[in-house]
């Protein structure tokens, strides 16, 4: 048995107490997937990035696993304020969960109670921003049946953190979860959420996730995407994001986990005045390999996006960012600009960087740069003759680089959190007391 | 307190890039000294001054350097640094993102370590910046930003002295320190250097004029010409090599005795 064929047959077994919209979505998209089937590199989108490792394991739905917990891992990739969703193995964990004092008319629950309790609520929305792409999105819908749902009324703010942990603990044979997070915004809505993936164990996973997120005219959305999967996990995420008239996306992916992993985030500027900014931050060393592919289409007037993407590789590892920026016809007064810089700290290092702009109006203002380099030897000398260590030296540089992305982040706690994971995946980190 | 002379090079030869720069240096340097080096581009100077502080791919082709009687070709730029020599860059170095007073207290923790002292707590070391940075004359926004980014040229030498000030070192190398600095900056270069001298620790300026020297009395003066010290004296050669320039000493053929 194939893969596909493994897929369609663990899809068969799926149980289906889903509205009907959904049980037809969920068929469609598993027709989808298997005439597209993984995509090959033979794909201009996935040309530096082989997803044969992930086609050639048979995983099973995590989901149908014993759920164990480890709280020290929840505790430790936690915040400690605000609203906080915990899925482990796929699964919703209410006990670990908390989401006290929202404001009235405000969800933050899980994909599964929406879909009992209230699914037209997102009746209108899910899966109707992230239909088209890959192959791993349509698997990803076929499989739909757990995961996140934020949904912000008109009007309301919600000033703390709202944080969905997804932990994969695997047990031997290699599982597969597909995390499913809708975000709605209504108009002059405002919030902050954080999508944390970590994994523990040595075993092989995969996590195949989807994020739509809808901002309503006007409204704010802070998203941070961090990815500490474990050293032998498959991590594929997609980023959905719609914007209409006057609305601000932030958006943050942190990849430092994985052995293989690949985040597209892609958003659309459908309204005039739209402000976007795409940050990233990608840290690996060994044979991990890392994948961001980005996309800003700007159509319609007046609307600025920025994009500051930093790479560290080191070891033997490999790093791939693709910046698309689209500037429709009638996109008029588009403001764009992107920056990719990456840190190469081995000669075995690689990295495959290419920005992609496409402009099709005349009064617009874009630029892209992309640069690769190694520590600078003078700074080194600089730091070493002033009685810091060679490692420790090195160290200071490479947080500094990092950290150009982390100060960018407006939430104080997970700015600390980063700072501290930059600091602990350096090495001599002993002979520096605390983080700049 | 030992004995030893801080400094004493013999028959130092040195290239960069396959290219001989130092043919031959001999210096000796005292508790409480101050020694300037003069010369004209090129001569040498500032890979003296380089090869002292450790930086890679300055080669020492033959001689010796010791310092407090031991070998210090053997260590480490950071273990120089420990040991208390301080290089004062002709031309620091920009590093974004490390901030200037983590930048400090972590060099000055690393040199107490090394004299077995404890590392100094964020307050003590708030105080004693305060201390040196008002004694340094130097803006104190300077030191909450990245280590001399965007500063100006006359703002990072300054910030070089606050490292020195700071790090109290036994031999300090001053790099064309005075270069560009207007007469309140050099007054404050020279008032630290002095500092450093009535403590018993020695100096090294390497200088391309006299002027500093106007504010800042060497003990000796050394002229090095084509990578070998031609000639040592008093304040007063600085002087005369002021009105005749160094071609005088040129047309000698670089091979003058050592007046000292």
């Amino acid at each position: 048995m194939n893969a596909i064929d493994g897929y369609l047959s663990s899809f068969e077994r799926v149980n289906g107490s889903v509205p009907e919209w959904l049980t037809k979505l969920r068929r469609d998209a598993m027709s989808r997937f298997t005439d597209q089937g993984f995509p090959s590199t033979r794909l201009e989108d996935w040309k530096y990035t082989d997803a044969a490792p992930i086609a050639r394991l048979p995983f099973r739905l995590a989901a149908a696993l014993p759920v164990r917990v480890d709280r020290e891992v929840v505790e430790a990739a936690s915040f400690g304020v605000g609203t906080r969703l915990v899925f482990v193995n796929g699964c919703y964990l209410p006990e670990l969960s908390s989401t006290d004092a929202l404001p009235a008319g405000v969800r933050i629950t899980s994909l599964s109670r929406v879909l009992t309790h209230e699914p037209v609520l997102i009746e209108a929305h899910l899966a109707r921003y992230a239909n088209a792409g890959h192959g791993f999105i349509a698997l990803n819908t076929a499989f739909i049946q757990e995961g996140a749902v934020v949904y912000l009324p008109r009007r309301t703010v919600v000033p703390e953190l709202i944080h969905l942990l997804f932990i994969s603990q695997p047990a031997g044979e290699p599982v597969v979860s597909h995390p499913r997070i809708l975000i709605v915004a209504g108009d002059d809505s405002r919030a902050t959420v954080v999508e944390t993936y970590v994994g523990s164990g040595t075993s092989a996973y995969f996590t195949n996730a989807v994020t739509e997120i809808v901002l309503g005219a006007n409204s704010d959305i802070t998203h941070y995407k961090l990815q500490r999967e474990s050293e032998q996990a498959f991590h594929v995420a997609t980023i959905e994001a719609h914007q209409a008239a006057g609305s601000r996306l932030r958006s943050y992916a942190v990849s430092l986990g994985g052995a293989l992993a690949r985040s597209d985030i892609n958003t659309r500027l459908d309204g005039e005045g739209c402000e976007c900014s795409l940050d990233g931050l990608y840290m690996a060393a060994g044979t991990q390999h890392v994948d961001h592919h980005t996309s800003i289409d700007h159509r319609r007037p007046h609307c600025t996006s920025r994009e500051l993407y930093k790479g560290v590789l080191d070891g033997k590892s490999s790093g791939v960012f693709n910046g698309k920026v689209y500037v429709r016809p009638q996109a008029q007064q588009s403001d764009a600009g992107q920056v990719n810089k990456n840190l190469l700290l081995s000669d075995d290092a690689t990295i495959d960087t290419k920005p992609q702009l496409e402009i099709f109006a005349d009064d617009v203002k874009c630029s892209h740069g992309a640069a690769i380099g190694r520590l600078n030897d003078e700074a080194l000398f600089y730091l070493r003759s002033r009685g810091i260590d060679a490692a420790a030296a090195r160290d200071l540089l490479i947080a500094a680089f990092a950290n150009e992305l982390v100060e960018r982040m407006q939430a104080a706690p997970v700015r600390a959190q980063l700072e501290r994971l930059v600091w602990s995946r350096l090495h001599g980190a002993a002979q520096v007391e605390a983080c700049p | 307190m030992s004995n030893k002379p801080i400094l004493e090079i013999h028959n130092l030869h040195a290239t960069v890039g396959g290219a001989e720069i130092l043919r031959g240096i001999d210096l000796t340097v005292q508790r409480g000294e101050v020694h300037a080096i003069m010369g004209p581009n090129g001569s040498g100077k500032s890979t003296l001054a380089h090869v002292l502080a450790g930086r890679e791919g300055y080669e020492v082709t033959a001689g010796t350097v010791r310092y407090l009687g031991q070998d210090l070709l053997a260590l480490s730029p950071e273990e120089r640094a420990r040991a208390g020599i301080f290089l004062a860059f002709q031309y620091p170095v920009e590093i974004p993102g490390v901030g200037n007073s983590y930048f400090l207290r972590t060099a000055l923790n690393a040199v107490r370590k090394h004299r077995g002292l404890e590392s100094i707590d964020a307050m003590d070391f708030l105080a004693l910046l305060d201390e040196k940075m008002t004694f340094v004359e130097m803006d104190p926004a300077l030191v909450k930003r990245s280590v001399n980014e965007g500063f100006s040229g006359g703002e990072k030498k300054r910030n070089e002295v606050l490292q020195m000030a700071v790090l109290e070192p036994t031999l300090a190398i001053l790099d064309e320190t005075d270069s560009g600095l207007d007469i309140d900056a050099l007054r404050v270069v020279a008032t630290a250097v002095n500092r450093l001298r009535n403590t018993d620790h020695a100096v090294i300026v390497v200088t391309h004029y006299q002027r500093l020297l106007n504010y800042l009395v060497p003990d000796i003066v050394h002229v090095l010409l084509n990578g070998r010290i031609v000639r040592s004296g008093t304040k007063e050669l600085a002087l005369e090599l002021e009105s005749t320039g160094y071609a005088g000493l040129e047309a000698h053929g670089g091979a003058a005795a050592h007046a000292s």
